[in-house]
């Protein structure tokens, strides 16, 4: 059992007050409290950006990349000991700009990773520049006349690309974004949370009370195996029109499933002792 | 031709042919069928980055003695296209042969008057009784091996083995054609059949040769090191090793996986060897200049990682197929900030296999990144060895443990700077981070804790030198008039120059960071002029050799147009030398 102060560590988190990342570690921590993950069963990846100093306010082990590169590290943790839980956190710049060619990848491959988006639609850690989740006309430092640039749409690019766990989430309700969570971890294949994490300190439209005022869950009757109805559905976005919620979920075999070596243990258990190599070399005689 | 070969003598048979008609396989054919019969060989590849068309020649190197470079003459050239005339016809040596195609119009008229014209209907034979023009280049095999007086059963045998895996058919058409082709030598060209390959008596006691290219050997020591992961995306000329490595891998149970960049490649890599197992990945050089990033975040978390390089010219595409050795100073710079780059340089396949197998256990020790260089030249041409021998490799994986430790701190301050690690899921809390961090792992910028950890992780390289850095090797006379200094590929072209020389030796540098200052200032403090060969512009080792000893080269001799040295372009460098003193 995992109990939430098994996961304190010296260090208290350096984000501004109100910061939506406050909210993505405790629902973070709640969610391993509830599920018993721990230093024995799980691990976290996670890259450059503000999301990053995540590592060092939860006592899981981690590994902090490099900017963009969370998701090929998690991949090769996953693919040699699948038996670990594998958390991703990720920024939305981290993950759509310079790990954007990773994360179609990734979706494509169906590792069985589970993918947080701290989506605050720009660069915080260095001080407020535009991102590829920003909004057409939004004014940053780097885009003072306006972001002439489309943002993407990372729901629908994770549905198109092969994602089968595709779920949005807002950092400001804390019992659904756990719940989310836990069901991202328990399904098989890449989950996808892209969650909505207000930053106080230089997004000022995409605040708290622009997501409270906007947001709203799907029918309880929607049904997230319809592909179409999930596409459409990502592309919903406005005024009072911002879903929430688990928008696509399919079945197919994740990557890890796919690979006979390692189905019986993961990799990291086998032994290393290659003594009929021998007969492989007499190929070459 | 004289009818048999003396213990150094070398026969050279060199196959042209448009890129897909099968040079390659025929070659290795051949080679393995010199290594049956009792002999040596070293298999030469050239070709365009071109899948059909374009100009491919292999040249198959046969002798009593080890051989361990190409010639620059021939004595059988097999044209399966006009071309390889037109590009060869200078090549030929004092007594040589011409197999070509009888039956189109092929101009011989640039070829020598003393080069014997074995003129064959390839395509007749091919279609009459392989039913299929693709055959031609077995049909040249069976005639050259008549031509060689090679054995037409070991032929057969390789043939079956070669095709074994397309079917009864292909093998039958192989195996007819081939006879056709050897008939077709004993029935009109019976005066210039030699007896060159007939199998050596010894031959029963023959120690098992293994013919491989560097590629094969990186591949299987690999294999043999207990590789688990590899991440490899495909890149001329390491692809092949992807090639073992992904055949294998549900054999040995291990991964291979093929990933969407090398920037993926080795991030995977080191999520991988992270999360506790032995992992590599493998680049040219425009691959590795995508790496670099990743290649410091080794380094930074202390993870460890065996990366191949195998150099091609650059920069950017460059000559994609052809060999060079200027990514030296690229692999010792590469990545922003100082960290333990442990480097090094293969000279032959077979070196290849040894220090691959080592890398595997020097990342495990000094949990660094370890950087094995190799060329195109090494990847991809083919040398005879003995059976590749791995029965004394210990696996070592240094201070590594999966069981809870207490009060258990990942980057814990030592004196050899090597801590104690540990794998996620095994209970134990670390981050590996690339951040600067504390002895857990925690982010940290405090100066005192920075400059702690900078000197912890630079120890690393510090006791490598002490503990396993290896010194040069010299090979020729222990003093001598002329030394000549090298790396990589040109060792197997210096060994074989210095069989023809006098008062000439070859010192081969395979360290390349930590560097062997002392040894090599020790081993060269008594030479009397120093020849620096090396395949780039700039004199990339030379520089290095600047940087870390009071070594003064006396002359360099440097190409950069993607081809081998030769071993009689050296000893021209030597006689051009002696001449000038």
């Amino acid at each position: 059992m995992t109990k939430i102060d098994d996961l304190k560590t010296p260090h208290f988190p350096s984000w501004c007050p109100g910061c939506g990342n406050l909210n993505i570690w405790s629902s973070f921590k709640n969610a391993a409290v509830q599920e018993g993950w721990d230093n024995g069963n799980s691990a976290i990846v996670a890259g450059i950006g503000c999301h990053g100093h995540i590592v060092n306010f939860m006592k899981m082990n981690s590994f902090e990349g490099l900017h963009g590169r969370a998701l090929p590290v998690a991949t090769g943790v996953k693919m040699v000991n699948h038996r670990l839980n594998v958390f991703v956190f990720t920024g939305d710049g981290d993950c759509f700009g310079e790990g954007g060619n990773h994360f179609i990848h990734a979706c494509r491959r169906n590792h069985d990773l589970t993918v947080l988006i701290h989506d605050n639609t720009l660069y915080a850690l260095t001080t407020g520049q535009t991102s590829p989740l920003s909004e057409h006309g939004f004014k940053t430092k780097s885009t003072p006349q306006g972001n002439p640039d489309e943002p993407f749409n990372p729901l629908a690019l994770a549905i198109i690309s092969g994602a089968t766990f595709v779920a949005r989430a807002y950092a400001g309700d804390m019992p659904k974004l756990t719940e989310i969570i836990v069901a991202a971890n328990k399904h098989k294949g890449l989950s996808l949370i892209d969650i909505l994490q207000p930053c106080v300190t230089f997004n000022k439209v995409c605040t708290h009370g622009y997501y409270r005022e906007n947001t709203y869950y799907l029918e309880p009757d929607y049904d997230p195996t319809n592909k179409q109805k999930a596409l459409d559905r990502a592309f919903e976005f406005g005024e009072k029109k911002i879903p929430l919620g688990i928008f696509y979920k399919s079945d197919k075999p994740s990557y890890e499933e796919q690979i006979p070596q390692i189905k019986d243990k993961p990799l990291v258990e086998m032994p290393l002792e290659r003594a009929s190599a021998v007969e492989l070399f007499k190929k070459y005689t | 031709m004289k009818n048999t070969m003396s213990k150094s003598e070398i026969i050279s048979v060199k196959i042209g042919a448009e890129a897909g008609q099968g040079v390659k396989s025929a070659g290795l054919m051949l080679a393995k069928l010199a290594i049956r019969s009792g002999y040596h060989i070293y298999n030469q590849i050239e070709y365009p980055s071109l899948i059909k068309g374009g100009h491919n020649v292999l040249q198959v190197n046969i002798s009593k003695d080890e051989v361990t470079a190409p010639r620059r003459v021939n004595d059988i050239l097999i044209a399966l296209n006009q071309d390889t005339i037109n590009k060869h016809f200078s090549e030929f040596s004092a007594d040589s042969a011409l197999i070509f195609e009888s039956d189109s119009k092929i101009d011989t008229s640039k070829v020598p008057p003393n080069v014997a014209l074995l003129g064959i209907p390839l395509s007749k034979i091919a279609k009459e009784s392989g039913n299929s023009d693709l055959l031609i280049n077995t049909v040249a095999l069976g005639a050259v091996t008549a031509v060689l007086g090679g054995n037409l059963v070991i032929l057969n045998e390789l043939i079956a083995e070669e095709f074994g895996n397309k079917g009864e058919e292909i093998v039958k058409a192989n195996a007819l054609v081939a006879e056709q082709g050897f008939k077709h030598i004993t029935e009109n060209y019976k005066k210039f059949i030699k007896g060159f390959l007939v199998p050596s008596d010894s031959v029963s006691n023959f120690v098992p040769h293994m013919a491989v290219d560097g590629n094969e050997s990186v591949a299987l020591g690999a294999i043999a090191s207990g590789l688990q992961f590899a991440a490899i995306y495909p890149m001329s000329p390491i692809s092949n090793i992807l090639a073992v490595l992904a055949e294998n891998q549900e054999k040995f149970g291990y991964i291979y996986k093929q990933p969407e960049d090398e920037l993926s490649a080795i991030n995977m890599a080191i999520g991988a060897s992270y999360a506790g197992v032995r992992a590599m990945t493998a680049t040219s050089g425009g691959g590795f200049s995508l790496m670099s990033e990743g290649f410091g975040l080794a380094g930074m978390t202390e993870t460890p990682l065996v990366i191949i390089e195998g150099m091609r010219p650059g920069p950017a595409t460059g000559l994609p197929t052809w060999s060079d050795q200027g990514d030296l100073q690229m692999i010792l710079n590469a990545h922003q900030g100082d960290f333990p780059r442990i480097v090094l340089a293969a000279g032959d396949a077979k070196e290849a296999f040894e220090l691959t197998m080592q890398a595997f256990n020097l990342a495990d020790k000094y949990q660094t990144p370890i950087v094995l260089i190799i060329d195109k030249n090494i990847c991809e041409n083919t040398q005879s060895y003995p059976l590749l021998d791995f029965s004394g490799y210990k696996i070592d994986r240094g201070k590594f443990s999966t069981q809870i430790i207490k009060e258990y701190q990942r980057y814990e301050l030592t004196p050899d700077g090597i801590s104690q690690r540990t794998i996620p899921g095994s209970g134990n809390f670390f981050i590996a981070n690339s951040d600067e961090h504390d002895q857990v792992g925690y982010s940290n910028e405090d100066a005192e804790t920075r400059t702690r950890m900078m000197e912890k992780r630079m120890t690393k390289l510090k006791v490598c030198k002490e503990q396993d850095m290896e010194k040069p090797k010299l090979y020729g006379p222990e003093s001598a008039d002329i030394t000549i200094l090298s790396w990589g590929s040109n060792k197997g072209t210096m060994l074989q120059a210095l069989k023809g020389l006098d008062d000439v030796n070859y010192v081969h540098i395979n360290w390349m960071s930590p560097f062997p200052t002392e040894a090599l200032e020790e081993m060269l403090s008594g030479a009397k002029f120093i020849l620096n060969i090396e395949c780039n512009y700039t004199g990339q080792m030379a520089r290095l050799i600047r940087e870390n000893t009071k070594i003064k080269i006396s002359e360099s001799l440097l190409r950069y147009d993607g081809r081998q040295f030769y071993p009689e372009e050296i000893i021209d460098a030597v006689n051009n030398i002696r001449s000038k003193k």
